[in-house]
């Protein structure tokens, strides 16, 4: 019985998805008609300059966006699991959870906001991509901060004991013990906060400009019209790019404790 | 605990941060849903006008309170999120509860498997159950290729199909909390209740349901959140006839650019959300502390 749910609720995720992977690979333009294995739509994919453009914006704004946020989230991170209960550490945790609970549509129009009012009064960020990567990095900087915080709180401290007893300043100990060992949980952190921002349509066209078009937003005008293979294709392109990235991520979380904190960070965010 | 100013600096760059690109644009929007929509950039009118008289006016949330409109969108996004959240847990919790009876070997595998599709593109997610859904879509095809209907079912565009889309996309965030939940049960427990003679049933009424209440909570409340702001879902799956309070404000700030009328919006949409994120950052802090 237990075995039987586990299965219906797995293939209830995952068929849909497996689904438009196999009609991307289908001969003919009708999309529910099996004519045959072919790889045309692909073809016609890589020819489409919009699109190829569209996911090279998608490719710089998520690289660039989750290597801050995981500059920031590392330090926020590292914060929560080591300096004990300092002032205003309650805080710092219910606003680190607030960015992943908000509905993205009040992200989206607040920081467009935010960004308007700005360039009003500075002349500064244009929108376009400096925009795009404050929104993501905003939105992967509380993902990174929960992966982190979990490895760092679970590391074995003996390591850092040591080389402070044989005369190691703090800022040695951090730099040659403390960081490699959270590396993991870092470069994890930087995977999903980049999956994270390559996904987003709704924040993205908030705060984007006229010149800046991400792939997401491409794909989302197509889909409104319908279902097209070309867009199969696309889409299977897509998560089986996830996939990798996924996988990577867990992989680099070994660790039990850190795959539970992938998983938790899930939950964040959103 | 007193910091010193090494740690005080680490902590500056998140907190600073947080602040000028997560707290303050809130006041921004409360500030602009008080202008009026203008032609010009930006479009909308300034606080102070020439002279230095405040010019904020009430007359957006007036709108939203007498014109029918809005008032049946904010019903049909707490209708819709709340049915969702509801067809979540029903589904989720017998997943949860698998999960977490899994050999322990497997369980963080099948976790992983169970939270992977939502780090999959969620409009590719959508697009999925559109080409299913759709009139010549999978669904519709095989039914009446086995005889089983004459005409095509209206499945796309309905209400029910923006409930489900919103059920198969957040489904992941219910199962994570009750699976947390439902690993720490101890069966020594529900052993107990039938050596004293109780039901399977009466064993999940009088343990696991209680036990797992919490995380029931923290689940329904991350469904609910997000479903009530949600826009794709309802504009791909829903359809024209799906009212939900997400999709006006897209098109007052995208098709109709009034930017002040689409921030009135979000602030009160933002009201309605202060209980549940109150009630949720409540829940995770008792589970932080249990």
């Amino acid at each position: 019985m237990k075995r039987v749910v586990l299965i219906a609720g797995l293939a209830f995720l995952y068929l849909p998805l497996l689904i438009v992977a196999i009609y991307s690979f289908n001969a003919s333009r009708l999309v529910t008609v099996w004519a045959g294995f072919s790889t045309r739509w692909y073809g016609e994919l890589f020819a489409d300059q919009q699109i190829l453009r569209a996911a090279g914006l998608s490719v710089i704004v998520a690289a660039l966006s989750a290597t801050v946020a995981t500059g920031l989230g590392t330090a926020a991170g590292i914060a929560l699991a080591r300096f004990g209960r300092f002032k205003g550490r309650l805080a710092l945790t219910g606003l680190l959870a607030a960015p992943l609970t908000m509905p993205e549509i009040v992200t989206g129009v607040s920081l467009l906001l935010l960004f308007v009012a700005m360039e009003q009064a500075f002349g500064f960020p244009a929108r376009g991509i400096v925009t795009l990567v404050i929104a993501h990095a905003t939105l992967g900087l509380p993902l990174v901060a929960v992966i982190v915080q979990a490895r760092a709180g679970a590391q074995d401290r003996s390591l850092e004991e040591a080389a402070a007893d044989l005369g190691a300043k703090p800022a040695t100990v951090f730099w040659r013990i403390v960081l490699p060992l959270l590396m993991p949980a870092v470069a994890s952190g930087w995977l999903l906060a980049f999956v994270l921002s390559f996904d987003d349509l709704v924040i993205a066209s908030f705060v984007t400009g006229p010149q800046a078009t991400t792939l997401p937003m491409v794909v989302f005008s197509a889909i409104r019209l319908g279902v097209s293979p070309k867009i199969n294709a696309l889409a299977t392109l897509m998560l089986a790019a996830t996939a990798v990235a996924l996988v990577l991520a867990a992989l680099l979380a070994r660790r039990d404790s850190a795959r539970q904190a992938i998983a938790q960070s899930t939950v964040g965010v959103k | 605990m007193k910091l010193s100013g090494r740690r005080k600096l680490v902590l500056a760059g998140p907190w600073l941060w947080l602040i000028l690109f997560f707290l303050a644009p809130f006041a921004l929007v409360v500030k602009i849903s008080l202008a009026q929509a203008e032609l010009g950039v930006p479009p909308y009118t300034p606080l102070l006008d020439a002279a230095g008289h405040i010019q904020a006016s009430l007359a957006n949330y007036a709108l939203l309170f007498t014109d029918d409109l809005y008032l049946r969108a904010y019903w049909g996004s707490v209708r819709i999120a709340a049915l969702a959240t509801a067809f979540a847990l029903l589904l989720g919790y017998p997943f949860a509860y698998a999960i977490a009876r899994a050999p322990a070997s497997r369980r963080s595998f099948y976790l992983l498997l169970a939270i992977a599709p939502f780090w999959t593109s969620f409009l590719v997610r959508i697009y999925a159950w559109m080409g299913l859904l759709r009139p010549g879509g999978l669904i519709n095809t095989t039914l009446q290729s086995l005889g089983l209907i004459d005409a095509p079912l209206k499945l796309m565009n309905t209400e029910a199909a923006a409930v489900f889309g919103i059920v198969y996309a957040y489904l992941p965030f219910m199962v994570l909390p009750l699976y947390a939940r439902l690993e720490k049960l101890d069966v020594s427990l529900l052993e107990a209740a039938a050596d004293l003679g109780a039901t399977p049933w009466r064993a999940f009424r009088a343990v696991t349901w209680p036990w797992s209440l919490p995380g029931v909570w923290a689940g329904c409340l991350l469904v609910f959140i997000p479903a009530l702001g949600e826009f794709v879902i309802p504009e791909l799956l829903g359809g024209p006839d799906t009212l939900m309070i997400g999709k006006v404000m897209w098109s007052e700030f995208f098709t109709n650019r009034d930017w002040p009328l689409s921030a009135a919006i979000t602030v009160v949409l933002l009201v309605m959300l202060v209980a549940p994120i109150v009630a949720f950052q409540a829940a995770a802090r008792r589970n932080e502390a249990a």
